[in-house]
């Protein structure tokens, strides 16, 4: 769906007041800023004006203008990096804007109820042990066997937590959190173990997993991370009515026309989609699939026929600008990506449960 | 016609309803009144298609609920839920359209009309989580309306209220009993459970009377609410008085039965 046309099937549905087109105009533009920012911004600053330059020319075949040295960098080093970050963001927040509708609940968030770290548990756990067995599978295969894995790792934690929050149809958001929590943190020690055990760098590659990093950014992980994240989108948008509806309760969104069942198995396998591709390209970037989608919440309000976009929009902002900046702190070196949205994101979270304390009970 | 054949309804091993038949007409507004527990809005929810039937069968026109898309069932009957919460801060008019999964109907002009008709005029931009339960209660009943307005303005469908006046004050009972009765001259089909059998006998055509899941009584109010058939369902003795719209229940003369 167009953004022109989600906006006026928002302002038809008597959204008066939610400036709807302003707020994903923003997003849009915070968007633009910070892959434009993502691309310019380093050890070796470029001017937006040569950013622009050399990605025209590298757009339109032109004869290059720019040093080599600028191309290289745009090209080969940040454009990877910028799209990574972009979809990695995306995926995160409307897997959390998904997340959240589905357990009705706004604390829901991928990497704090443990699915992110599922899924970074199955990728490591398919490069520890997969590579011997990958061998054996034809070339395409292999390369994708990375964000399969870690769609599945991803799958099967989402599908554990909402069989334990779930109980006679009610989902407990204490036991949401609580058993999410456990589970993150047993995922995420067995990744250690498994790190620890098998690399030569060890704690290099525990970092990455656990608090994420676009340090490693390629090309090919660009491609390999765009049709889940995509994928999820599409789905995303395709499931926000029945999300509205949801929003009512259960028995209601039935009333009202929805296959509730259905609605939430969809949801659930493209959550375990993009966080999955979201993890396998940068491990496990937390907090962003919470505040994002509540951010843009404020600004556009609550239907998800907006949210979806918005979240998607302002989730590769948030990303690329927490790189930005996990990039400056502590030049030349870098702060693992999770560092920085967590810095952002507890003290968030935090006020978020004050807020609702009565509601989390 | 809507029609529940032989319901039966367990949960735990308890037989919640118990063999229970009834019909909801078009044109007819069908009252269900019964004590506490007797398995009336799990009647409703068994009608309504959230309840998993043990046996029998729930038809609309002839065919089965349970062979029908949730969808179609939602272009033809709706249901008032008690006490619904409400997950994000939607306003009053984004929860009328959050429940619209039929894509017409969406125009404010609508919307509007529909919190009017609640009684709730100039609430449409209100945040739903600020307003009070009768309030809630209210734009769920507008938003209901909307959902058979939009699924299918040749029929208006059926009415599902279960104690559509529980956190009302008197004044709103009586709107909500209203758009019930109007629904019904329209051509629509109602079944609501009330506890009032004043407002029961006041609102219905027709009283079906459940007690221990089963039905005790069905049929006009006057030929229902008799001494023999409330003594036997609610395990009390009282005196029924009739004045000319139609039979009342007086609370001085009610006394527990042996």
């Amino acid at each position: 769906m167009s953004m022109e046309g989600i906006a006026m099937a928002t302002a038809e549905a008597g959204t008066r007041g939610r400036p709807v087109t302003a707020g994903l105009t923003l997003f849009a533009v915070l968007a633009v800023a910070a892959f434009v920012g993502a691309l310019a911004i380093g050890p070796f600053t470029i001017a937006p004006g040569r950013v622009f330059a050399v990605l025209w020319d590298w757009i339109t075949g032109a004869a290059p203008a720019g040093s080599l040295r600028e191309r290289i960098v745009v090209l080969d080093v940040r454009l990877p990096r910028a799209l990574v970050g972009a979809l990695a963001g995306s995926g995160m927040a409307v897997a959390g804007a998904l997340m959240q509708g589905v357990f009705r609940n706004p604390l829901a968030d991928p990497s704090l109820v443990g699915v992110a770290p599922g899924a970074a548990l199955a990728a490591v756990a398919f490069v520890v042990f997969g590579a011997p067995l990958v061998a054996l599978l034809p070339q395409p295969l292999q390369v994708v066997g990375l964000p399969l894995a870690a769609f599945a790792g991803g799958l099967v934690t989402t599908l554990v937590i909402a069989r334990l929050a779930e109980h006679d149809g009610r989902t407990s958001v204490a036991t949401l959190l609580f058993a999410g929590l456990a589970l993150g943190a047993l995922a995420s020690a067995g990744t250690g173990v498994m790190v620890f055990l098998a690399s030569e760098q060890q704690t290099r590659d525990f970092l990455f997993w656990t608090l994420g990093s676009l340090g490693g950014a390629t090309w090919m992980k660009a491609a390999l991370a765009a049709p889940f994240v995509l994928g999820l989108l599409a789905i995303a948008v395709g499931l926000a009515r029945g999300l509205d509806a949801l929003a009512l309760g259960e028995a209601e969104a039935f009333h009202a026309g929805v296959s509730v069942e259905r609605l939430k198995r969809t949801a659930v396998v493209a959550v375990a989609a993009g966080v999955g591709a979201a993890v396998a390209a940068t491990g496990v970037v937390g907090f962003v699939g919470l505040v994002v989608p509540h951010l843009a919440r404020l600004v556009i309000g609550p239907s998800h026929r907006a949210l979806v976009p918005a979240s998607a929009l302002l989730g590769a902002a948030v990303l690329l600008g927490a790189d930005i900046l996990a990039r400056m702190i502590a030049a030349p070196a870098e702060l693992p990506l999770g560092v920085v949205t967590a810095l952002v994101g507890a003290p968030f979270f935090l006020w978020l449960l004050l807020k609702r304390r009565a509601f989390v009970g | 016609m809507y029609r529940a054949e032989n319901v039966t309804v367990t949960a735990s091993g308890r037989r919640l309803v118990d063999g229970a038949s009834l019909t909801v007409r078009p044109g007819r507004v069908t009252v269900l009144v019964g004590p506490n527990g007797a398995g009336k809005s799990t009647l409703l929810k068994a009608m309504s298609g959230e309840h998993r039937l043990a046996t029998g069968r729930v038809t609309l026109d002839g065919i089965s609920i349970h062979d029908m898309r949730p969808l179609e069932l939602a272009r033809r009957r709706a249901v008032l839920p008690q006490a619904a919460e409400v997950a994000f801060p939607f306003t009053a008019a984004e929860v009328i359209t959050a429940g619209l999964m039929a894509g017409e109907g969406h125009d404010r002009a609508r919307i509007l009309r529909l919190l009017a008709r609640v009684d709730l005029p100039g609430f449409a931009d209100r945040r739903y989580d600020s307003l009070s339960g009768g309030e809630r209660q209210r734009v769920q009943l507008a938003r209901i309306l909307a959902q058979l307005d939009a699924g299918k303005p040749d029929a208006p469908g059926y009415l599902f209220l279960d104690e559509p006046t529980a956190s009302l004050d008197l004044a709103h009972q009586l709107t909500v009993l209203n758009i019930a009765r109007a629904h019904a001259d329209a051509g629509g089909g109602v079944l609501a459970v009330l506890h009032d059998l004043n407002l029961a006998a006041m609102v219905a055509d027709e009283i079906v009377v459940l007690a221990g899941g089963r039905v005790r009584a069905a049929g006009p109010v006057a030929e229902v609410l008799t001494e023999p058939v409330l003594a036997d369902a609610f395990g009390i003795r009282l005196r029924i008085g009739v004045a000319p719209p139609g039979p009342f229940i007086l609370p001085q003369n009610v006394q527990a039965a042996e």
